[in-house]
């Protein structure tokens, strides 16, 4: 994917901070995060349970609020926007794989894929989703419901569905985590090369060290703060 | 209009995927009973209205002391109505040297416009004295003269006689059974012909200052005969009046009012069970719309497009389901009609559109007023939910949501109770019960808790999830509470409004008058009585005076000329009383009953004569009877209450006031239709006593109180089945939940039997709670509805707890239980997987 701005970084931070209140003290989860990221790189944010991955992830989507710093997304400060703002932006740079899919329970394959495409009113969402998912290498499941899916198929759905928006920047939260080894190192496979495709940026979170090593840069995380 | 588009899409998915059984059952089965109970009592309305005016001959009739001007049968005819004429005047009738004083009523063809005239099959009477009786075709041919019963016995006619009826000649064809009369009672006992209006000039009866009532007879659509009223009623001259059926006869008038309220009553109350199960099957769309309402804000979904697509997706999913219920409803009663046709021989007239427009109204306000809260609290979904599950909405959100909800409740309720009075009073009711149970359900619920140490082993894990899921908890016990309470108040005032029915009108009712039973004619009469086991009635004097003064003041017939009725009153004699008893179907309203024994000169008179003639209590009033002058105070006003066909007077003075005044007798007895050839006994053997049958009245008057109390319990089948909506949408809201807890249980080792004993406990203590709660919302409240809007006398009744609170058990206990089923059968893993 060609960007105008190529040398900027996609995502940057710059002293990211979050805090939760207990009810009797001050809970500092992430602490002075500064990172960049740019594009066309694989970034793996690694670290072990409890360091704050997940909601490092979460505020560079947007989807929380930090208690003090920034994010910047493709340009723009994403907490100088309301929520609906970012909603937006999410819809036209980012792409998501979660560790529990998140696949909407009533919808078919093709129609889960079809989403995104569908909440940016695209016309040819049909088409597209089809295409993405014979990509995946479901294209004789594309009517199937997640239910009728194995996990492997649920997350090359997700992964389908990621892709869908040609987002800049694909963010995966522990997209192995519920599957068994085999079927996650097919993910993994999957997710890279579709990656390498669409020109993608990729942010990983993961506690995996052997996937993190697949990707260009590590940064791990521990206590809240980054250790390199 | 992409919105639109996508919402619609979303709709769709979701009904496939099974996503809307519940909230899609609970608004079909809403809408489609208060559709069938919309259509339902309409038609029973129609056709009550009918039938009951088949005693009166037509729809409504205008009634003139002259020769009434053409242009109402003019409008009449315009509206597209029916029209039909009589005249009715008293007149001789002679066959050789016998006479006697009959009502004839000349009439047109179409007479009567509703109802039939019954005539006698000469051919076919048989010995026990029945007769068979068939319907007449169409009206007297001109030249001939269709009588009743006592004509013939008194005149000693036989079909073919010719009779003089003034300067006419006409001949005996037919004798009447039963004809359709307003006036059927005291006024008009004497006997009876019908002759065709065409003879009436050769009769040469009617002249100027002859007792004439003309009538015109107008029957068709309802909204067409109350335009005609409407266009009718500014034209009226003084001598000119207006009657439907119910100012003829006030019994049926409040039988048919109490039977229109109980339905709307019966209708208001399928609409809480159906807000009930839509709140409740809202509260699981929302749980479990919540995921997905995360994951479209994380793919990049504003709260503005979630907003629109769930509005529209509502509004049509509302539109939807209430057509199909609408649909079903109108099936439904339908089938119904069809299954009562065999009971009810009434053709039920065709129901009009307004039910159908009112059951999707109903169906629309419902959903919005109750899912459109909640549903649009989804677009607030955090979208980190994607991340971190068990960030949810706070309930403080749905709680207001339900404000509406039970707003749009209230509004529905005033409009389709179409009295203000029984819609606030349910509106009260219900939002006080709705707050009184929700403070009941949270403090019950915290005690029980903490009572749960003590409890033994299913019970206490069943207080521990009530307890952990209180707010669903209460909610499910109030809103199966507010169902349960709805259908126990509507059995309780359907008892006491059936039983009243019976107790005023028993089958044993008297339907039978004697009147004008002299002196030395008891003996002989109770003999009669005895002989012919029938039971002996009380005979009651009657002294006849007409009203001269008020306070010592003349009064003149003049002195009313702007009240008809009451100018009709003043130049007709009353029938005084004496008596030391008050009936027990008299109820004193003003003053007090005199003691037992006194020499006053008091007197008691019935509340409705008294607004007519200008009396009140205080009043000294003045008769002549038979030439002398009879004064009385008057000391107490009663309430009578006619439905009865009891004897009852309008004047009562106590005993020993109008002993010396030549009085005569009357009775009312009653005598089974297969024993009538008794009456003709009694008529042969007492020529001068007047014997007045008010057996058809009284029939129909009971065979429609059978009518609307078969209707009322069909009705409230329905409501039921919208009962089971409700337990239906409380079971299904917990569900997921409860197959998530028992992979858990199970996964960790539970048996099945342990876990359905917690389950067990839970729900027995969920549907105690909720039994509790409708008893004694039920109780209250119909204790309210009856005493001031039906004006029942409601009895407590203790039985109401046991039921209200075993049913509530039961009926929570088994569906839950049924319910539950698959949750525990399905293998844990397998459940896990799913969720997680």
């Amino acid at each position: 994917m060609s960007d105008s701005r190529v040398n900027q970084p996609i995502l940057w931070t710059q002293a990211l901070s979050k805090q939760v209140n207990t009810g009797e003290q001050q809970l500092a989860i992430l602490q002075n995060i500064e990172l960049q990221v740019n594009p066309g790189e694989a970034v793996a944010i690694i670290g072990a349970s409890g360091s704050g991955k997940s909601t490092l992830l979460g505020l560079l989507a947007g989807l929380d609020l930090p208690t003090t710093g920034k994010v910047h997304l493709d340009g723009v400060d994403i907490f100088a926007l309301d929520e609906d703002s970012r909603a937006a932006l999410r819809g036209r740079v980012l792409g998501f794989v979660f560790q529990s899919f998140q696949l909407l329970p009533a919808l078919t394959a093709i129609e889960n894929v079809m989403l995104p495409l569908e909440l940016a009113a695209t016309g040819d969402a049909g088409p597209t989703a089809r295409r993405l998912l014979e990509r995946v290498g479901l294209g004789k499941r594309l009517h199937h419901y997640p239910k009728q899916l194995s996990g492997g198929e649920q997350q090359r759905v997700a992964i389908a569905r990621a892709f869908a928006t040609a987002p800049k920047l694909l963010l995966a939260d522990e997209p192995t985590g519920n599957l068994d080894s085999a079927t996650g190192v097919q993910i993994i496979e999957l997710m890279f090369e579709l990656n390498r495709e669409h020109g993608t940026t990729l942010v990983l979170v993961t506690h995996d060290e052997a996937l993190s090593r697949r990707c260009s840069r590590q940064i791990r995380l521990a206590d809240g703060k980054l250790v390199q | 209009m992409n919105h639109f588009k996508l919402s619609l899409r979303m709709l769709h998915r979701d009904w496939r995927a099974g996503e809307l059984n519940v909230l899609l059952l609970a608004l079909i089965i809403a809408v489609s009973g208060i559709a069938t109970v919309g259509f339902f009592a309409d038609r029973v309305e129609l056709a009550l209205a009918r039938e009951s005016n088949q005693l009166l001959g037509a729809d409504l009739l205008v009634i003139s002391s002259q020769p009434l001007p053409e242009q109402y049968a003019d409008e009449a005819k315009r509206l597209g109505l029916a029209v039909s004429s009589l005249i009715k005047f008293p007149s001789m009738i002679s066959n050789g040297d016998s006479n006697l004083l009959t009502e004839i009523k000349a009439v047109t063809a179409g007479y009567p416009l509703r109802g039939r005239i019954h005539l006698a099959n000469q051919s076919a009477q048989n010995p026990t004295g029945r007769e068979e009786v068939r319907e007449a075709d169409g009206i007297p041919l001109p030249g001939t003269l269709w009588v009743d019963e006592k004509v013939v016995m008194r005149l000693d006619l036989n079909s073919g006689d010719k009779v003089d009826v003034g300067t006419a000649q006409l001949t005996v064809t037919e004798r009447v059974m039963r004809e359709p009369d307003h006036s059927v009672g005291f006024v008009n006992m004497g006997p009876r012909a019908i002759i065709n209006a065409a003879d009436l000039e050769k009769t040469g009866l009617i002249q100027e200052g002859s007792r004439v009532s003309y009538q015109l007879l107008v029957a068709g659509g309802a909204e067409m005969v109350q335009r005609f009223r409407d266009w009718a009623k500014p034209q009226l001259t003084k001598a000119q009046r207006m009657e439907g059926i119910r100012d003829a006869r006030p019994e049926i008038k409040a039988a048919l009012e109490r039977s229109e309220k109980f339905l709307s009553l019966a209708a208001l109350a399928s609409v809480v069970l159906a807000a009930a199960a839509i709140a409740l099957a809202v509260r699981r769309f929302t749980q479990r719309h919540l995921d997905g309402c995360a994951v479209m804000r994380s793919l990049g979904a504003s709260q503005r497009q979630l907003l629109y697509l769930y509005l529209y997706y509502f509004i049509a999913l509302g539109v939807i389901a209430s057509s199909i219920g609408c649909l079903a409803g109108f099936s439904a009663q339908q089938i119904l009609t069809q299954w009562l046709s065999g009971i009810i021989d009434t053709e039920l007239p065709w129901p009009n559109a307004l039910p159908a427009l009112q059951g999707l109204l109903v169906g629309l306000v419902l959903l919005l007023g109750f899912a459109l809260p909640p549903v649009l609290n989804l677009r607030s979904v955090p979208a980190l939910r994607v991340l971190r599950r068990d960030i949810g909405l706070s309930n403080t959100h749905s709680i207001a949501g339900y404000l509406l909800g039970l707003a749009a409740l209230s509004l529905l309720f005033i409009w389709k109770a179409q009295d203000l009075k029984l819609g606030l009073y349910i509106v009260g009711g219900f939002i006080a019960a709705i707050v009184v149970f929700g403070c009941l359900g949270w403090l019950l619920i915290r005690l029980l808790a903490s009572l749960r140490h003590q409890a033994g082993g299913a019970w206490r894990y069943g207080l521990a999830s009530i307890r952990r899921r209180a707010v669903a908890s209460i909610l499910q016990a109030v809103a199966l509470g507010l169902g349960l309470m709805a259908m126990l108040m509507l059995t309780l005032i359907q008892d006491d409004l059936i039983d009243d029915w019976h107790t005023s009108l028993p089958p044993d009712a008297p339907n039978h008058f004697l009147v004008n039973i002299q002196a030395d004619q008891i003996q002989p009469l109770q003999d009669f009585f005895q002989q012919h086991e029938i039971e002996q009635p009380r005979m009651y004097p009657m002294v006849r005076g007409r009203l001269t003064k008020i306070n010592g003041k003349d009064v003149a017939a003049e002195d009313y000329a702007d009240d008809l009725h009451a100018e009709r009153h003043i130049r007709r004699e009353f029938n005084l009383t004496w008596s030391d008893e008050l009936a027990a179907d008299n109820e004193v309203v003003q003053g007090r009953w005199w003691n037992p024994g006194t020499h006053e000169a008091e007197l008691s008179i019935e509340e409705g004569i008294a607004k007519i003639i200008r009396v009140k209590l205080g009043d000294v009033v003045t008769y002549d009877i038979a030439g002398s002058h009879f004064s009385a105070k008057i000391t107490n006003v009663r309430k009578v209450d006619w439905d009865t066909f009891r004897v009852n007077f309008f004047v009562i003075v106590p005993p020993g006031l109008l002993e010396n005044y030549p009085a005569s007798y009357i009775t009312s007895f009653y005598v089974p239709s297969e024993e009538f050839h008794r009456v003709h006994e009694l008529v042969k053997k007492f020529p001068n006593i007047l014997v007045v049958d008010v057996a058809t009245v009284i029939g129909q008057v009971q065979q429609m109180i059978q009518q609307v109390s078969q209707a009322i319990e069909f009705v409230f089948l329905f409501t039921l089945l919208a009962g089971f909506a409700v337990l239906y949408a409380a079971m299904a809201a917990t569900q997921d939940e409860r197959i998530y807890e028992a992979a858990i249980f199970r996964a960790l080792g539970a048996r099945r039997e342990q876990l359905s004993r917690a389950w067990a406990a839970e729900f027995a203590i969920l549907g105690g709670l909720s039994g509790l709660f409708a008893s004694a919302g039920a109780s209250a409240l119909g204790y309210v509805v009856g005493k001031h809007v039906l004006h029942l006398d409601y009895t407590f009744d203790p039985w109401i707890w046991v039921v209200g609170v075993s049913t509530g058990v039961a009926g929570v206990l088994i569906a839950g239980l049924l319910g539950t089923r698959s949750a525990l059968s399905s293998p844990p893993l397998l459940t896990l997987r799913k969720i997680g």
